[in-house]
């Protein structure tokens, strides 16, 4: 027995697991540099914005892999508006993993969803409206998430003890709403305003060549409703109401050979009228295209919302085709493209997210945003002057 | 529960022995044998955690290294369950790649973006596309399953000191990127030592060997230095295992979307 243990120490003690270390700190330094290609509209907002950001990641573990901490804060400073200059604790939490289920309490992100182009389901997590247009940037979202494992899926119940604002472009920020969001005067429908607390349920499960996920959420809506309003100088602004809302979502993923088919859709009480929303699609990979090493993906996914053209959000029928390319290469080189397309208006959002690893430990990101032809009526009709050109270099250690 | 979250992991799964297809000239059904004795010495390893090493070379002598590690789980009767994570480059640290792979039909796939914290299902059709930008494709990491192949044996022929089968195998599944294989299995104790691919024009395209074979468990054979060249692009890859570890514990529980998103 004790020469066992010993051997065991031993074995433990001249293992080369120097890429498994129990403590470990990573994450990334970036330079952003965005450039607007048209005048604003609003003689205040600048063309030209750099700024610069950091996320470094601190993940301990013991007890054998059992009990986890992950503390990531994130930094960023922007010269052109003070509002987007931000920091935010993406995570602090402790993970205990026990047999069959795990708890995870403290600041953390979730995501849910199964589609591309618009991330209908995901709603634990308060969008981080600051730091990217697409909505896949969120702020940390303290919780207690208790996970029982059931054999092909998991049950997951998450209590949200507080509400994370949303944050909005200041007077010079662009991207921006016209007129601007004044984010100090958000009201709740709740008297207990963030302090409410929130609760939500999700199952998910996977049969075969398909994943299925059932969820719903009760509390504050992380989207706000706008209404007009003045800032303290008498100048108009949009202010942020937060109703409570109820929100049922369904997410299913099929693999079928070369085809993968997705949708995700919501029931949404509370925020008006009760409505449903959609948005469903596939992505076809055509692997190995003219026998070099580059997978071509087809994009194709189709939005709806009930609202129709009182829809808060701009998808309410509107088409998503894109185009990927994954290289397969050294550099892990990246290309995606894609228009999303308003069946009624014509208006149209494009967009061009690429990426390429420059040497072992640098990864330099382009990103283009347009936003054409929208008509007044649009959410995203203030933003008509906004189209953008966005270069990243990150340095990962 | 002895739960070992971060150690190291296995990949047992690269043995593709050859063999014998019904319309070829007739081996008496030797090489079916042959890939049946080398699947029967390699069952009951349970589950295995392996620390590797990918460096990958182009034409022009530049390189590139990735730290990899794997779980991985036998499951009787069906292909294995395997977790892979990656270390580096550190830009895709903590992306991982968790794989339900069956015998004919297509495997299940699911990848963790960490920045995003989403796991997606990803189509299975890329058997034949480059594993993280290197010589090995999906399917050379798979699960060695004696149905995914058809066989026939060839010759006896020296493989250095040893005495190997030559067997030449047939992939059933249509999405393979190999027209056949050529396999020397060492006579003495069934290890794969090399092997020829041949591309979908029946050209040869590649060809691996496998060296530095340690036994475990008294029993299970591995090779912890794997190269792998590209005839067709000049482009090569090695695979060195600095860790391999079994009995470490692990679980059906550990393989799942679950535990996708806490493996790094």
């Amino acid at each position: 027995m004790l020469y066992r243990a010993l051997l065991a120490a031993l074995l433990s003690a001249t293992s080369p697991l120097s890429h498994a270390a129990s403590t470990q700190l990573s994450g990334y330094v970036e330079f952003e540099l965005r450039h607007f290609f048209n005048d604003p509209l609003d003689p205040v907002q600048a063309s030209t914005h750099p700024s610069a950001a950091v996320e470094p990641e601190l993940y301990s573990r013991w007890n054998d892999g059992d009990d986890s901490i992950t503390l990531t804060p994130f930094a960023r400073v922007d010269h052109r508006d003070s509002e987007r200059t931000h920091v935010d604790l993406r995570e602090a939490n402790w993970l205990h993993v026990g047999d069959g289920w795990q708890l995870r309490s403290g600041v953390g992100k979730v995501f849910w969803g199964a589609t591309e182009s618009q991330h209908l389901v995901d709603v634990i997590n308060q969008t981080d409206n600051l730091e990217g247009v697409d909505g896949e940037d969120k702020l940390g979202q303290p919780m207690v998430n208790l996970v029982w494992l059931t054999g092909n899926g998991e049950l997951s119940l998450f209590w949200l003890p507080y509400f994370r604002e949303r944050e909005f472009a200041g007077l010079d920020g662009r991207p921006r709403s016209q007129p601007r969001v004044d984010a100090d005067q958000a009201a709740y429908e709740s008297g207990q305003q963030e302090n409410h607390q929130d609760f939500a349920l999700r199952w998910t499960a996977s049969f075969d060549l398909v994943d299925v996920a059932l969820s719903h959420f009760h509390g504050t809506s992380r989207e706000p409703q706008f209404r007009p309003g003045t800032d303290s100088s008498g100048n108009p602004v949009l202010t942020p109401f937060y109703p409570l809302i109820d929100q049922t979502g369904l997410e299913f993923t099929a693999a079928l050979g070369n085809w993968l088919w997705k949708l995700e859709a919501i029931r949404r009480e509370g925020f008006g009228d009760t409505y449903h929303a959609a948005v469903g699609g596939f992505e076809y990979t055509l692997v190995g295209l003219f026998s070099s090493d580059v997978d071509l993906g087809l994009l194709l996914e189709y939005h709806v919302d009930e609202r129709d053209q009182q829809a808060s959000s701009p998808f309410q029928n509107d088409t998503f085709a894109g185009v990927r390319l994954t290289f397969n290469d050294f550099q892990s080189s990246e290309f995606l493209a894609g228009i999303i397309y308003d069946n009624d208006s014509y208006a149209h959002l494009g967009f061009v997210e690429a990426s390429r690893r420059l040497g072992d430990a640098f990864k330099l990101s382009l990103e283009v945003r347009l936003f054409e032809q929208l008509p007044p009526n649009d959410p995203l009709y203030s933003q008509r002057q906004d189209d953008f050109v966005q270069l990243n270099l990150a340095y990962y250690f | 529960m002895n739960r070992p979250l971060l150690s190291l992991a296995a990949i047992l799964l690269l043995l593709p022995l050859p063999a014998a297809a019904a319309t070829l000239p007739d081996d008496g059904g030797r090489g079916l044998e042959i890939a049946r004795e080398a699947d029967r010495r390699d069952q009951g390893w349970g589950d295995s955690e392996s620390v590797m090493r990918m460096i990958l070379r182009n034409a022009h002598g530049d390189s590139s290294e990735r730290k990899i590690r794997t779980r991985a789980l036998e499951v009787q009767g069906d292909g294995d369950k395997s977790l892979t994570i990656f270390d580096e480059p550190r830009d895709v640290q903590g992306t991982a790649f968790l794989t339900f792979s069956h015998a004919l039909e297509p495997d299940d796939q699911w990848i963790f973006l960490p920045a995003l914290k989403r796991v997606k299902r990803i189509s299975s059709r890329n058997k034949s596309g480059p594993f993280m930008g290197s010589e090995f494709a999906y399917e050379d990491m798979a699960s060695f399953e004696v149905e995914k192949y058809s066989y026939r044996y060839l010759r006896d022929e020296p493989c250095g000191e040893l005495t190997c089968f030559v067997v030449e195998s047939y992939p059933q599944d249509k999405n393979s990127g190999y027209t056949r294989l050529l396999t020397w299995i060492d006579q003495a104790e069934y290890r794969t030592q090399r092997i020829d691919y041949f591309d979908r024009k029946g050209a040869p395209l590649k060809t691996l060997t496998l060296a530095d074979y340690q036994q475990y468990l008294d029993r299970y054979w591995r090779p912890h230095r794997l190269e792998m060249v590209n005839h067709q692009s000049g482009k090569s890859t090695s695979l060195l295992f600095d860790q391999i570890r079994f009995n470490t514990g692990l679980s059906d529980d550990d393989f799942n979307k679950n535990s996708l998103k806490r493996v790094k």
